[in-house]
């Protein structure tokens, strides 16, 4: 184990040492400014969430395609709940919301057997209508100001580390002293600063509490009896049966957690990385959310590599169209990389086709001068259609995924 | 395995009735939130839906909703899943518009033309998904999802870069207007000649034929051809169908092209029947609804017809609640509703179906 994480903290260096140098190439220096790891992490955590909700599920043997419907659902609750009655409450709504949908899928999947996928896409496409129809309702009851926007929800406090990151603590104003390095541009050390200072400083409470959902998961789901039992439904329900552990419960809890884990997600977007909801706020982050499950290969730490993958490229897409394009060089140099390795190990017919790619995205950072703003916003997508060709050769998804399941042996 | 007629059609029946009740519930609840009548509300949609004109309208809604729901359904024979519809459609839309737009033909080559153009769009579109599902192991879902948000990105940057023809004095943004040639003839004209009473401003989308055309096509190549055959097995069971000599990976090429190329049809009715341009107000979510068409219709030919007109009929009729005060939104809680009640009750037949057979098949043995 040390081995590996040595060599992940070796990798991340490099990647840390060619954005750098790229920065230093093309001037764009939000790509690793303090504010962009901060929106980074900021939109990172509704695709942890979600990616972590699809854990529990398809660990439990229930694929939920459903995520982005129970997300719609939580935002719509935290914008209703958490405008009315504060956002903490909000939140607590949206759990519940996203878990009533997963409550849905639950007795559609597992007590009834409907195809998984089926059930998940009835249940995104009912979300999208309930939600529209309630915030139409609203807003002709003329408590709401549009019909696809909820009121302004109070914003949720943020802090920071003490003495490094600006942080506040009973009444005292520490001093902030990652900034100025960062905004020092010094090679490498302002980069690894700056991002340092964006994930620790000026943080939602509500983030913290996301982030530690990733090492709880691990604990619940690898430490505990219950964490066993609900990987036995999803890995082999009948043997696990016959050891008398409650299929149908484990399966059950499984989708509730998910569900309740995604609305929270839901919920983020609409109170604290937004601060109300409106309609299209989840646009697809449930879906992104099962990408970076699967990138991740159905742990929780992989989950939270992908998701900061999604966050950092959505980041960016929001806050700058240069960095955008110095994003462009960036997937140069790792297609160059790909070349190289395909060469070593023989494989001519793909190392070509890499050379091309990189080559034509050479070309594109030298020939377009600004991208336009609608291509820019499809970043994250193709960062997601990208990292998924790369990672879903080497997938190990749980052995009875997505299998419907009857005790007894019946069909 | 003698049974009465009667259960039978009790059996075939159960599902969607049960479906039917449940939805009602449903929606009523939901009207009834909002302090009106339910039966004040479906009598509303009834009376207003069942006119001459409106019927027209729900057809003509449910003409792109059936196509892209085949589109949907190819796929799903072959134990896959095209959620990339929306992304496809729009993308041969905006193609066919611009470059339809660009030459004349004689009329019936000029509309053929167009049909080639929106298939090969869509079909190319698809391919993307088709590649990374076969080479790199990529679920179909999640990257067709993508593609539709790239698909949407890039007609919106292309139209307003690229295709869009601005004209003096107003601000509506679209590509060149077709010429006549391209235009699919209305409806209208021929079911007069018929013996249709005439309706004011009503309109029948020709693009109809084209979808009667392909539902019989569909169930046709699915249920009578060596081809539909292959598919079907594929799906079923991937692993029989390989021992059998089904190269599955080809199945899912084709599927998933054919679905893209049909996908792309469906964008035609609004661009060649109605608007004969791209415009701004080109209609979104058609590829959604569809998805929904399909699930309802069971990826039959017949069932996705009556969905589709269901779908229709409830979208048009349900503007009539602005009338009384309700949100005519009311319509996608009961599609939404109906989808996933039936989706549940057609499994709960199924298995109470498979209980039955079981039992008298015990009692064959045992007799």
């Amino acid at each position: 184990m040390k081995n590996k994480a040595t060599k992940m903290l070796l990798n991340a260096t490099y990647l840390l040492l060619l954005i750098s140098i790229i920065r230093l190439i093309t001037g764009a220096t939000d790509l690793t400014s303090v504010g962009t790891a901060s929106a980074a992490l900021l939109l990172s955590v509704p695709i942890i969430l979600a990616g972590l909700g699809g854990l529990f599920s398809e660990r439990a043997g229930v694929v939920n395609i459903g995520l982005e419907g129970m997300m719609i659902l939580g935002a719509w609750a935290g914008g209703f709940v958490g405008s009315k009655h504060g956002p903490w409450l909000g939140l607590i709504a949206a759990v519940i919301f996203g878990s009533v949908g997963a409550l849905l899928h639950a007795i559609a999947t597992i007590s009834f057997g409907v195809d998984h996928v089926v059930s998940g896409v009835a249940i995104n496409i009912m979300a999208a209508g309930l939600v529209r129809y309630l915030s139409t309702i609203l807003y002709q009851g003329g408590s709401w100001p549009g019909p696809s926007q909820s009121p302004d929800v109070n914003p949720i406090s943020v802090n920071g580390l003490p003495v490094l990151s600006g942080g506040h603590f009973f009444g005292w104003q520490s001093p902030d002293i990652l900034t100025p390095i960062a905004e020092k541009h010094w090679f490498f050390i302002s980069d690894l600063i700056g991002i340092i200072r964006g994930v620790t400083g000026d943080l939602s409470y509500v983030t913290l509490i996301a982030v530690l959902f990733i090492p709880l998961s691990f604990f619940v789901l690898w430490k505990t009896s219950f964490g066993l039992r609900l990987r036995s439904a999803g890995e082999a329900p009948v043997a696990a049966e016959s050891l008398g552990v409650n299929v149908y419960g484990m399966k059950y809890a499984g989708v509730l957690i998910s569900g309740g884990l995604a609305g929270l997600g839901g919920g983020f977007l609409a109170i604290v990385a937004a601060n109300h909801y409106q309609e299209n706020q989840i646009a697809g982050r449930g879906y992104i959310g099962l990408a970076a499950l699967l990138f991740g290969n159905y742990r929780p730490g992989g989950i939270l590599a992908g998701a900061a993958l999604f966050g950092f490229a959505d980041a960016l897409q929001l806050r700058d169209s240069a960095s955008i394009r110095a994003l462009v060089l960036l997937i140069a140099a790792i297609l160059a990389y790909l070349v190289y390795r395909n060469i070593k190990r023989g494989k001519m017919v793909s190392a070509s086709i890499s050379a091309v790619m990189a080559a034509a995205s050479v070309w594109f950072f030298f020939a377009v001068k600004e991208l336009p703003g609608q291509l820019v916003t499809m970043t994250p997508y193709i960062a997601t259609l990208l990292v998924m060709s790369l990672a879903s050769a080497r997938l190990r998804m749980p052995a009875a995924d997505g299998m419907p399941y009857r005790r007894g042996g019946l069909r | 395995m003698k049974r009465l007629p009667l259960q039978k059609i009790a059996l075939a029946l159960a599902a969607p009735v049960a479906a039917a009740i449940v939805s009602l519930l449903v929606s009523s609840i939901a009207v009834l939130a909002s302090h009106k009548s339910p039966m004040l509300a479906y009598k509303t949609m009834w009376e207003f839906g069942t006119q001459g004109g409106s019927l027209m309208e729900a057809v003509n809604s449910a003409t792109p909703y059936y196509i892209a729901a085949i589109a949907i359904a190819v796929t799903f024979r072959a134990g896959l899943f095209n959620i990339g519809v929306e992304g496809q459609l729009r993308l041969g839309a905006l193609f066919s518009a611009y470059i339809g737009a660009m030459f004349t033909l004689p009329p019936v080559l000029h509309v053929l033309a167009i049909f080639i153009v929106a298939m090969t769009i869509g079909g190319l579109w698809a391919s993307i998904a088709a590649y990374l599902k076969v080479k790199r192991g990529v679920n179909e879902v999640i990257s067709t999802i993508m593609l539709n948000s790239l698909a949407v990105g890039m007609t919106s940057f292309l139209f307003a870069k690229y295709f869009a023809v601005i004209t003096e004095g107003s601000n509506n943004m679209t590509t060149k207007e077709l010429p006549e040639s391209a235009w699919f003839p209305d409806l209208v004209p021929l079911l007069t000649k018929l013996g249709m009473p005439e309706i004011q401003g009503a309109s029948v989308n020709g693009m109809l034929v084209i979808a009667i055309a392909l539902g019989f096509i569909f169930w046709f190549v699915v249920n009578r051809t060596r081809f539909g055959f292959e598919l079907r097995a594929s799906g079923a069971n991937p692993i029989a169908a390989r021992v059998s000599g089904v190269n599955s990976k080809k199945m899912t090429v084709v599927a998933l092209v054919i679905s893209g190329a049909i996908a792309g049809l469906s964008g035609l009715p609004a661009v060649l029947g109605e608007t004969h341009a791209y415009n701004m107000g080109f209609r979104s979510g058609i590829g959604f609804s569809a998805i929904a068409v399909a699930l309802l219709g069971r990826n039959s030919a017949g069932g996705m017809a009556f969905s589709a007109l269901l779908f229709g009929f409830l979208e048009v009729s349900s503007r009539a609640l602005e009338l009384i005060d309700i949100a005519p939104e009311t319509y996608v809680i009961m599609q939404g509703s109906i989808l996933l009640s039936s989706v549940i009750a057609y499994e709960v037949v199924r298995r109470f179906k498979l209980t039955l057979q079981s039992k008298e098949l015990a009692k064959a043995v045992t007799a």
